[in-house]
């Protein structure tokens, strides 16, 4: 699949916006006033950027609001409505606490469970795709919630869950990229399905119907970024899980410090997460590459 | 409405031949000459006479070799468009409704004025069949010519598809494939007609027919080929002396 940057911010940061809002609604720091202003601006900021950036891959923006209509089939259209629904939820709660000192608890445990969901309903989108076996697995939604999960708590400051919750993402990644490597291989499909051909001998793609590109090979078809895989998802593994948890877990002395240690491990966490991301894109096979001769 | 019809009325549908097309891509061109001209909008080209030319099209035409394990390998043109899947895995994905099977004849369509372009019903399908087109921002897919086949403007022998209607080698056929005694259906059962990627689970309602085994070569076609046999396997007289002085120059025998 084409690495589009647009999908790759928004599923990125509004992740992270997500994870923190859940924790937020859980009380999670327990934050009021001018505090609690920066935390829910951070979130907001994260979980609305994100969504703002996956309009711009859209060719009609302009009628994004009829995406709304058919979440009895459609994981896109669920999404939507999870994310305000959150949002909304999130905004009167983060309004109770910023301006009336007050946590209306079982507000923030709806506004955490939709903040979720959204995550949830963002993962499946991509998991319900049978044409693309290496998200067709039910790691995906566990790889996209262990992720949200993972960096929300790094943001929220949640220093008793953060460390574990790393380290499940951390196993949980490692976990996707072993099971998605056999992933093509295992759903059976190959040229020899898609032609119907394949019991009458080896098939090959001989002569491809154009001789340009189309919209196909540029969507679909992302050869050039998989030959450094390893290499990044070295990095992935170091940014987005590793370093964050040395980080927080090495014991410092002062505020100060301790604080920028936490920063360093959010920004470390989210380059890590960013290029996970582009890996999830970059070295999905759609199966319509088999028709080009190409995986 | 993205909710698919429990069953429809008939399955309207093509049967491609793939042992008759020839791969000349004339359905390719009238797919293309006539679908931008009518139903939505249309089929734009990006950079067309330029150096990386590329453009929206509804059927493409592959060509695969099959090599078994015995004997010659075998060249197969393979044209590919909207199979208008049973269980259409673009028309439930798709946020907006703008993707609808029709239950009256199982049609899948693009409603071009309700779609976002967001894609997602193309990164469905495992065909390839549905291609965003970037002039419009909407998506764009095989419309079984729904602008023709009701159409009674038009005379009764142009209404079917325009591939079938151009197709010069008869390979390609239209009918109600949810109707066991129609024409198509009957030929799809007397010629072994299969599904694409049947583990995909979309039920495709477009069926192909397998090449029909090539004639095997036998050892001897040529009756009169005995009597062409070589007189002489090694050359004598002149002509034998010839070979041996050729040979004994430098570079001469090999
Ligand atoms: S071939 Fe593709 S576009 Fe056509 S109905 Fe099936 S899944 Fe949808
Ligand atoms: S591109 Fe259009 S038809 Fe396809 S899923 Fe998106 S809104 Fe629906
Ligand atoms: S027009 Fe007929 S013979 Fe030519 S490529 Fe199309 S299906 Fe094959």
């Amino acid at each position: 699949m084409h690495p589009a940057p647009s999908v790759i911010i928004f599923t990125t940061l509004s992740g992270l916006g997500f994870g923190l809002l859940f924790f937020l609604g859980l009380g999670q720091p327990a934050v009021t006033g001018s505090v609690a202003f920066v935390f829910y601006a951070i979130a907001f900021g994260l979980a609305c950027g994100g969504l703002l950036a996956s309009t711009f891959h859209l060719g009609h923006p302009e009628r994004a609001w009829r995406a709304f209509t058919q979440w009895k089939t459609s994981w896109l259209s669920r999404e939507g409505v999870c994310a305000v629904g959150a949002l909304a939820v999130m905004g009167l709660y983060a309004l109770g606490a910023i301006f009336m000192d007050s946590h209306w608890t079982l507000l923030g445990w709806i506004g955490a469970a939709l903040s979720l969901a959204t995550v949830f309903t963002t993962s499946m989108i991509y998991t319900q795709l049978k044409a693309i076996p290496r998200w067709n697995m039910e790691l995906t939604p566990v790889m996209f919630l262990s992720f949200s999960l993972a960096g929300g708590a790094l943001l929220a400051g949640a220093e008793a869950v953060a460390p574990w919750l790393l380290a499940i993402a951390g196993a949980v990644q490692l976990a996707y990229w072993a099971k998605g490597d056999k992933a093509l291989v295992a759903s059976g499909t190959n040229l020899g399905t898609a032609t119907g051909l394949g019991d009458r001998g080896s098939v090959r793609a001989f002569e491809p119907p154009h001789t340009g590109s189309n919209y196909l090979l540029r969507e679909f078809v992302h050869l050039v970024g998989r030959k450094h895989a390893q290499k990044l998802r070295m990095i992935a593994f170091v940014l987005g899980f590793a370093l964050p948890l040395l980080l927080i877990l090495t014991p410092v002395q002062g505020i100060v410090i301790k604080h920028v240690f936490a920063a360093l491990a959010v920004l470390s966490h989210l380059a890590g997460v960013a290029t996970s991301r582009w890996l999830f894109f970059a070295q999905a096979e759609h199966v319509v590459g088999l028709y080009y001769g190409k995986r | 409405m993205t909710e698919l019809p429990d069953s429809t009325e008939r399955k309207m549908g093509l049967v491609i031949d793939l042992d008759t097309c020839v791969g000349c891509h004339a359905c390719v061109i009238s797919c293309k000459g006539w679908n931008t001209e009518n139903y939505g909008a249309p089929l734009s080209d990006q950079n067309p006479y330029g150096g990386d030319p590329s453009g929206t099209f509804l059927n493409r035409v592959h060509s695969y070799e099959v090599q078994p394990e015995q004997g010659h390998a075998q060249l197969i043109h393979f044209p590919k468009s909207c199979l208008h899947c049973e269980d259409a895995p673009c028309v439930t994905v798709c946020p907006t409704g703008a993707s609808y099977k029709r239950v009256e004849d199982g049609i899948v369509l693009v409603n071009e004025d309700h779609c976002i372009g967001c894609g997602l019903c193309a990164w469905s399908c495992p065909y390839g069949a549905r291609e965003l087109d970037l002039a419009e921002g909407v998506m764009k897919k095989c419309t079984l010519c729904v602008d023709r086949i009701y159409n009674e403007n038009l005379p009764e022998v142009d209404r079917i598809p325009s591939c079938v209607r151009t197709c010069p080698a008869g390979a390609r056929h239209f009918g109600d494939l949810g109707d066991p005694e129609s024409d198509v259906s009957k030929l799809v059962a007397e010629r072994g007609g299969m599904d694409l990627m049947p583990e995909m689970g979309t039920k495709p309602v477009n069926k192909y027919l397998p090449p029909r085994p090539k004639d095997q070569i036998e050892d001897q076609i040529d009756i009169l080929a005995p009597l062409l046999a070589p007189v002489a396997e090694e050359p004598q007289g002149f002509m034998g002396w010839l070979d041996k002085a050729l040979d004994k120059l430098p570079g001469g025998a090999n």
